[in-house]
């Protein structure tokens, strides 16, 4: 086969990049531009989708386009924040898979200059009956762990969820957080001619070659073994070490700009400096630091080894750099520097070995139209686990034992959620964790959220219903959103159901947070997530930050004997594409359409009760519906509650299966004393009283059903996750 | 009242316990793990982390750094020092502290509020808390089961050197005798693997770890 199709070109774009040299390229150049024009770098069935995402805001500070977002959160302090995907790394070697997604993104957030503060993490494997599932959760979660945990950096969120589509495919989506003062950031457009390329932290070795293009834009088929070298392995030692030399050269104001090192390692890192900051650059490969001996030119351009961080520094400020970088004990090399060619040139042995047009590499890569088509037909197989007839208590229990529901905090508790001593609510019961910021006298929540089986049903109203659902688990500790970063799992773009299904969901993204008000700064984009038996759900994940504006106020509290239970919003529910549906095999195409204003008054209503700090307990209703809400609120007060759903069932005419088991965004439940709940009735939103907390039972009427079950029950069910994975 | 607050390259918690050194009262700097001059304080804090990476073995390899030797010296003059979670493993690999810190049972990294138990030490760590007293204080590591050999065991115990226990069928990791905290026969040395340094404001989840920090100074330190 032509080389260039070994590296994922297609003739196509060969020819485009033969036609803008006026030749043909040399094996570096190739090498080079086969990673920046790959889907992973180049965006190139995205990118137009991309730009119709609203992005601007009054509290953007960065936005698309920088290594990651960031939002002003007051006194002089920005947030820095974005996701990003490491799933075909991780289907193949799971630990340093999740491992290096991990410091691939804390890299994204430290190039900015901010100090990582949190990471969450959003993750989906097949069903845990298979051995290769849990070989794969474990070997993820020991991996986010293990550099998380090292790097001092606490994890404080995040979502697991299991089905089928991802047995083969799963995904590690890790999202960074970190906080700066906004006028000591720095952006990566490297500037002024002369000035010196330096290459900060581990030596690079053949780890990772092609990494880009060989496993994050193809689908993963036979023989994924046999990619395992592609994977690099990661070393969170060295990435503290240039984590805190880097902010010490940030601190003495040493550097002109900064930018890590990720897929496509020099190739991208430098060819995207010398874009953004419309300069050429050279980089000489015999200056950079090698793990072993006799590496090709092609080789150390395109080495994802990781742990290194490229900067921008003015002659004269060379030494310095050196200085700071021996007392962390971390590589230091000059590599290269800016020039005023507008190319970027590959030296090695003195002589030119590559020489490209620096628009032509970084930002010549065609960017396609998609041709959507709507699938006739469900595109994914069910798989049954429970009789349709089954009474609503064995229901109830199902749901809450469903690997999706049941607590996750088997892999919360091998995570570091404190270190830094911010971490007001931590992993668990709450919807977001909150963080305490006191430089700026403010407290900021986050969280992150994905329904691959809702957005399967239906792309638009699913992935509404993500970003309402993500605004949701803000509105519940107070938080008002600040800014958005999206990580697109989809399949190949390149088949029309595939085409559809992103477009349908970059639109229901789009409208969601322009309904919200809401920019989205950042994000990434992994595409054909897909196996030999198919594609996995299309999985738009959301991550959103917050502000609170009172920590002590964030009605994390459990619900007391006394308490009254609300239901608050415009709560319509359904069994279409509901957990439940997933475990009677009865999803198919179609969701009822979210009520999109009526859910976000909903919030705002939440949020306020929350932050006058009247409530004692606020929790939206999400998988498994009322049922599996109020049944969670038990299991963690360890109090029971008495309520009936007929109101529920009298204003939208649902049926007592759906009132119980149904889904659908707009939902809260809220625990407090009787008339502060009333009250909210009348703010425009709908307010059911469902009835007392009390006793040790979880009693629920809904028509003609009830469930009556204790609460030793309940939680037997739903802390079953670990004799699941760890079997 | 000046603490001192080491760090190495790998550290994680070391800004942690110089807000709490801060919040229980006193002044508070870092001492670089090449600094073999401690610099006049009164009290040193090994912190928490990976140092070095911690590849080869929990605190292998920061036993040997300047710092610690120096911390050595102004242990053996009576200093107070206190080691928490990688800075026990620090002071056990030093031999300033008996025993060891294994792998936890589960081989798992565990973090969760822990309730732990005042034991029977004396020492000016302890010097605020009683005997039986409980207290809420994180617990995170991958490598906090405490052994020590029988009879070395039997000294430890016997010898009043037990500062904090696992509150009954709480153990995270399979330490011996429940054991989360010992000081060396003299006293003045305490490492335990719970955080006390994160359990110094309400707001995060508990104070009851200021105690200990604050028992120093009651004491009449510095």
């Amino acid at each position: 086969m032509a080389r260039h199709r070994e590296l994922g070109l297609t003739d196509r774009e060969y020819e485009l990049i033969c036609d803008r040299m006026s030749r043909e390229p040399n094996g570096v150049e190739l090498a080079m531009f086969s990673l920046l024009w790959s889907e992973h770098c180049g965006y190139k069935h995205s990118r137009k989708l991309l730009s119709t995402l609203p992005t601007e805001g009054p509290r953007v500070v960065m936005g698309p386009g920088e290594n990651a977002g960031a939002v002003d959160v007051g006194n002089g302090y920005s947030v820095a924040f974005k996701v990003e995907s490491h799933n075909h790394p991780s289907a193949v070697e799971p630990f340093q898979g999740a491992a290096t997604g991990v410091g691939g993104i804390l890299r994204d957030v430290i190039a900015l200059g901010a100090r990582p503060i949190a990471m969450l993490d959003s993750l989906r494997f097949g069903p845990p009956e298979d051995e290769r599932t849990r070989y794969l959760v474990d070997g993820v979660v020991r991996g986010i762990g293990h550099y998380g945990n090292s790097m001092g950096i606490p994890t404080v969120g995040g979502e697991i969820e299991f089905a089928a589509p991802y047995a083969q495919n799963p995904l590690v989506n890790a999202m960074c957080v970190g906080l700066a003062k906004t006028d000591e950031m720095v952006r990566a457009a490297a500037s002024g001619p002369g000035n010196l390329v330096v290459l900060v932290g581990s030596l690079t070795g053949r780890d990772g070659i092609g990494g880009a293009s060989v496993l994050a834009s193809a689908e993963l088929g036979e023989g994924d073994d046999a990619k395992r070298p592609t994977v690099q392995i990661g070393d969170p030692f060295e990435e503290s070490k240039v984590l805190e030399c880097c902010q010490e050269l940030l601190a003495e104001g040493l550097l002109v700009s900064l930018q890590d090192l990720g897929a496509a390692g020099l190739t991208s890192s430098a060819g995207e400096m010398a874009s953004a900051g419309r300069v050429g650059i050279e980089i000489d490969v015999g200056q950079v630091p090698l793990r072993e001996a006799g590496m090709e030119p092609f080789e150390v351009m395109v080495s994802e080894s990781q742990e290194r961080m490229l900067a921008i520094v003015e002659p004269d400020q060379v030494d310095r750099v050196r200085e700071v970088c021996e007392k962390w004990q971390t590589g230091f090399a000059v590599v290269g520097r800016v020039t005023d060619s507008g190319k970027f040139t590959v030296v090695a042995d003195g002589e030119a070995v590559g020489e490209m047009v620096v628009e032509d590499l970084v930002d010549g890569c065609p960017a396609y139209d998609l041709e959507p088509a709507e699938p006739t037909e469900w595109p994914y197989s069910n798989h049954p686990t429970l009789d349709p007839e089954t009474d609503p208590e064995e229901v109830l229990l199902a749901l809450l034992a469903s690997p999706t529901i049941a607590s996750k905090q088997w892999a919360f508790e091998q995570y570091d959620s404190i270190v830094g001593s911010r971490t007001v609510v931590r992993p668990g019961p709450a919807d977001a964790a909150v963080l305490s910021i006191p430089e700026a006298g403010t407290a900021i929540a986050v969280a992150i959220d994905g329904s691959g089986r809702r957005v399967a049903c239906e792309p638009w109203s699913g992935t509404v219903g993500t970003v309402l659902e993500c605004a949701a688990n803000l509105a519940s500790v107070g938080a008002e959103p600040l800014g958005v970063t999206n990580c697109l799992n989809f399949g190949n773009p390149e088949k029309p159901t595939i085409a559809w299904q992103l477009t349908r969901s970059v639109e229901g993204l789009g409208d969601a947070c322009r309904a919200l008000g809401v920019p989205v700064v950042g994000g990434n984009v992994s595409l054909y997530n897909e196996t030999p038996s198919g594609p996995i759900y299309p999985t738009p994940v959301v991550g959103m930050v917050g502000e609170v504006p009172d920590p002590n106020r964030v009605a994390s509290r459990p619900w007391e004997e006394g308490d009254q239970v609300a239901l608050v919003g415009p709560f319509d529910p359904s069994l279409a594409g509901s957990e439940l549906a997933s475990l009677t095999g009865s999803l198919g195409p179609g969701l009822p359409d979210p009520d999109l204003e009526g859910s976000i008054a909903a919030i705002e209503v939440v949020r306020e009760a929350v932050r006058s700090g009247s409530v004692r307990t606020a929790h939206d209703v999400s998988d498994g519906g009322i049922a599996v809400a109020l049944a969670e609120l038990a299991i963690n007060a360890g109090l029971g509650c008495d309520v009936d759903l007929g109101s529920l069932i009298a204003r939208t005419d649902c049926s007592p299966e759906d009132a119980l088991f149904g889904e659908c965004p707009g939902g809260f439940i809220l625990a407090g004393e009787h008339p502060v709940l009333e009250q909210l009735g009348g703010k425009g939103v709908p307010v059911e009283m469902l009835g007392p907390v009390a006793g040790d039972e979880l009693q629920v009427t809904a028509g003609e059903r009830t469930v009556v079950l204790g609460l030793a029950r309940l939680r037997e069910a739903w802390e079953s996750l670990p004799a699941a994975v760890e079997a | 009242m000046v603490w001192g607050v080491l760090q190495f390259p790998g550290s994680c918690d070391e800004r942690d316990a110089l807000n709490a050194c801060r919040l229980a009262g006193g002044e508070a700097r870092l001492i670089w793990h090449d600094d073999d001059d401690l610099g006049g304080v009164d009290a040193v804090v090994v912190p928490g982390g990976f140092s070095y990476g911690d590849y080869l073995r929990a605190g292998s390899i920061a036993r040997f750094s300047p710092a610690m030797e120096a911390v050595a010296r102004f242990a053996a003059d009576g200093g107070p020092v206190i080691g928490i979670c990688n800075g026990f493993q620090v002071l056990c690999e030093s031999g300033l502290l008996p025993g060891a810190l294994l792998p936890n049972d589960s081989t798992r990294f565990t973090c969760h509020q822990g309730e732990l138990v005042v034991g029977e030490a004396e020492s000016p760590w302890t010097s605020a808390l009683e005997p039986g007293h409980v207290l809420s204080v994180p617990v995170k590591h991958q490598s906090g089961r405490f052994f020590a050999p029988p009879d070395v065991l039997e000294e430890i115990v016997s010898g009043g050197q037990v500062a904090f226990r696992y509150s009954p069928g709480s153990n995270p990791n399979g330490s011996l005798d429940d054991i989360a905290g010992i000081v060396n026969r003299e006293g003045n040395v305490l490492g335990l693997m719970p955080h006390p340094e994160h359990a110094v404001d309400p707001l995060t989840g508990s104070e009851d770890g200021l105690a200990i920090f604050r028992g120093v100074i009651g004491a009449g330190v510095g």
